[in-house]
């Protein structure tokens, strides 16, 4: 055996042992279907499995729409990866259901993220997310002027009564098809997240957020009844469309000039902005409790039946790096989870035209009900703002809604809350 | 005016022929919008959907969603496995099935009447009732294949198939359509000294074509429309069928000319397969009064 060859074969045992000494650590994500989001988890898959020698990390990817009905599938089958990706509100049901365990990653790397990018239940650190997500209301410069309204700032938001009078202002005006564009068409996880933060405005809340054991009041009270007679009031009114709204008027809605104003999230800017110069994003309008929108979008957690959690924690460490969190920004138009991420994207950077979502997240979002019982509590909700917006009587459409909320938590012994 | 009488035939069949297209284009204009929708952007798309462009080839016409669906999915996979998965269920099902309902119809033995109502009650159970324990069932249950023995069934094509290969509806078509052959057929073959299983193959199965035609029609349609079942058992893309990669194409912001370029280009083996059994299909409607 010549000099060259034996070096080759030691060569190749070297590499072949430590390809060998990588233990596998599997991974779901959602992100099928999203070619530029795949590339990039996929890109910080490479590195982490070539940075070291003792995990490999493997995607499997599924698609959005699905992911969840997979994954709750797969736990009762027993069936979970290592690595799972989970929507922020949904995390609470999945830990307490025994799917998924706390990190344990190094803390000092999550100190500068938004608030609503760590998953948190009972205490401890679950999921945490490179990105969160923000509405806004769309408007365009040119029709505040039009209207001659104010410019709602974050310190200084529209008030309830000036968020109607912009609105009846736009429907007098004759020059538009509906003052505002809700979204009512999309009857999915759109609802609770958009749509929640009007009712916190109002002082009301999905589910008592002190015990989590009752809607009780909460959702029906006082100021619960007083969001859902102002939530009438905006179709009765014919403010905006109802729930038989076509998903091409909302899609085209705003930019062809058919709605006034516009509720949407920060994944809709930037196909916006390409198309209407002077549009600009307004904060959430404060009806006397405060202005919010939601937070909290898919993070990495790890699941309870993972064989290697030391190389699961690592790799999540690992995709915490603002680099990461930039390339996700841009690639996807999210807001990255880190001020100092932010300055590295196009759009968040200082002066960015997107920089005003950053501002958002970080200062107006509240997180969706923190509970396991959310994945009912938010079908219940869907349920009820459609109805009231179809005709239904809001009092006792939010009772019933309260009722059902209430049997829930009662059928599952509250949900392990005291 | 006219009116409708038997001596005005050519009246009738002006308002016979004018109905029959008006149903006509109930079915075909949903198709017609999928197939044009998949040739526009999306822009012009969704500005066609309030008129009657929205059935023509109008405007900027071309084929750039179906390149872009081939790129945002693997749309050549999912269409080779839901074929395969029919294909081959659709076939073991005729077999199984027909060989239960011949048992059913021309063998004695006791208790058939039992098992055939026990057999024909299971068609009043949802599938979404039983999707729960059958996964728990198949994700424990062993397999003896080349590579050895296997410990679940989840991510394989197996777990697609065999649990629909057997199902009520095709046994109770198979029966009803051999309780209508003639019984002397059976009772000379019988003389003649042929098998149970020579007169199922050889004088049964021949005069079956209508019902095999229909049972495989419906059986293409359950099949190939599967959702739930291997959305739940099948985590890998690789085992991955039409109707759940549909899914890839909605996003937070939704490529409608993509969805309708994947929605025609999954259409075409159902509707080749329809094709080529059409005029059995009629055929055994016609004469077993099956309503599809």
């Amino acid at each position: 055996m010549n000099r060259l060859t034996a070096g080759a074969l030691v060569a190749y045992a070297a590499t072949a042992g430590a390809a060998m000494a990588q233990t596998e650590v599997t991974m779901w994500y959602h992100g099928a279907g999203n070619e530029v989001e795949s590339n990039i988890l996929n890109g910080i898959v490479e590195d982490f499995n070539a940075a070291q020698s003792d995990w490999t990390v493997v995607v499997e990817s599924f698609p959005q729409q699905s992911y969840n009905d997979s994954v709750v599938a797969a736990a009762l089958a027993g069936n979970l990866p290592c690595i799972l990706d989970v929507d922020g509100p949904i995390m609470p049901n999945w830990a307490w259901s025994g799917y998924m365990q706390p990190l344990n990653i190094d803390e000092s790397l999550i100190e500068d993220f938004l608030p609503g990018t760590l998953g948190m239940w009972d205490g401890e650190l679950y999921s945490v997310g490179l990105w969160d997500a923000a509405v806004a209301l769309y408007a365009r410069e040119s029709t505040l002027e039009e209207l001659d309204l104010r410019r709602p700032t974050l310190e200084e938001p529209w008030t309830g009564e000036e968020f109607m009078a912009a609105l009846e202002a736009a429907k007098a005006s004759g020059n538009y098809d509906y003052a505002l564009d809700l979204g009512m068409n999309d009857q999915g996880e759109w609802y609770p997240y958009a749509f929640l933060p009007f009712l916190w405005s109002h002082g009301g809340s999905l589910v008592d957020r002190e015990s989590y054991t009752t809607a009780e009041g909460a959702l029906n009270g006082e100021a619960g009844l007083e969001f859902g007679e102002w939530w009438a009031s905006l179709f009765e009114e014919g403010y905006a469309p109802g729930t038989s709204e076509d998903p091409a008027d909302q899609q085209t809605g705003f930019i062809d000039g058919s709605f006034a104003f516009q509720w949407n999230g920060n994944w809709r800017a930037v196909a916006t902005m390409e198309e209407v110069d002077d549009v600009i994003f307004l904060p959430a309008p404060d009806f006397g409790a405060g202005n919010y929108i939601g937070g909290g979008s898919w993070q990495f957690g790890i699941s309870e039946s993972c064989p290697t959690p030391e190389g699961a924690n690592a790799f999540i460490e690992h995709a915490l790096q603002d680099e990461y969190l930039a390339a996700f920004s841009d690639g996807i138009g999210l807001i990255p989870s880190t001020p100092s991420a932010a300055q590295m994207t196009e759009n968040y950077a200082e002066g960015g035209p997107l920089a005003v979502f950053f501002d958002l997240s970080d200062e107006q979002a509240q997180l969706r009900p923190v509970t396991p019982g959310y994945v009912v509590q938010s079908k219940v909700f869907t349920k009820a703002l459609a109805d009231i917006a179809n005709g239904a009587d809001p009092a006792d459409t939010l009772d019933a809604a309260v009722d059902e909320i209430d049997s829930d938590i009662e059928a599952n012994q509250g949900y392990g809350h005291e | 005016m006219a009116a409708i009488s038997p001596d005005n035939r050519g009246l009738r069949l002006f308002v016979r022929y004018l109905v029959l297209v008006l149903v006509a284009l109930i079915f075909v204009l949903p198709l017609l919008f999928m197939v044009m929708s998949s040739l526009k952007p999306d822009q012009q798309l969704l500005a066609d959907t309030s008129s009657f462009r929205a059935f023509l080839p109008v405007g900027d016409v071309g084929l750039t969603n179906y390149v872009e669906a081939f790129e945002r999915a693997p749309v050549r996979l999912f269409v080779f496995n839901s074929v395969l998965v029919t294909g081959v269920t659709v076939a073991l099902s005729l077999a199984v099935c027909s060989l239960a309902a011949f048992s059913f119809v021309f063998l004695q033995w006791r208790g058939r009447e039992l098992v055939l109502s026990i057999i024909l009650a299971t068609l009043i159970v949802p599938f979404e009732t039983i999707a729960i324990p059958l996964l728990l069932i198949v994700s424990k249950l062993p397999w003896i294949g080349l590579d050895g023995i296997e410990w679940t069934w989840l991510n394989t094509y197996r777990v697609q198939i065999i649990p629909w290969i057997a199902d009520g509806l095709t046994v109770f078509l198979f029966v009803q359509y051999f309780k209508d052959l003639p019984g002397e057929l059976v009772e000379a073959s019988r003389v003649e000294g042929a098998s149970w299983f020579q007169i199922y193959w050889r004088v049964i199965l021949p005069l079956s074509g209508p019902v095999v035609a229909t049972a495989a029609i419906l059986k293409f349609l359950v099949m190939y429309n599967q959702y739930l079942w291997p959305l739940i058992v099948v985590q890998q893309e690789q085992y991955r069928p039409v109707m759940v990669g549909l899914q890839y194409f909605f996003q937070l912001n939704v490529a409608w000319g993509e969805v309708m370029a994947y929605l025609t280009l999954i259409t075409l083996p159902v509707l080749a397969f329809y094709l080529v059994l059409q005029r059995a299909f009629i055929a055994s409607i016609a004469s077993t009064g099956v309503k599809g």
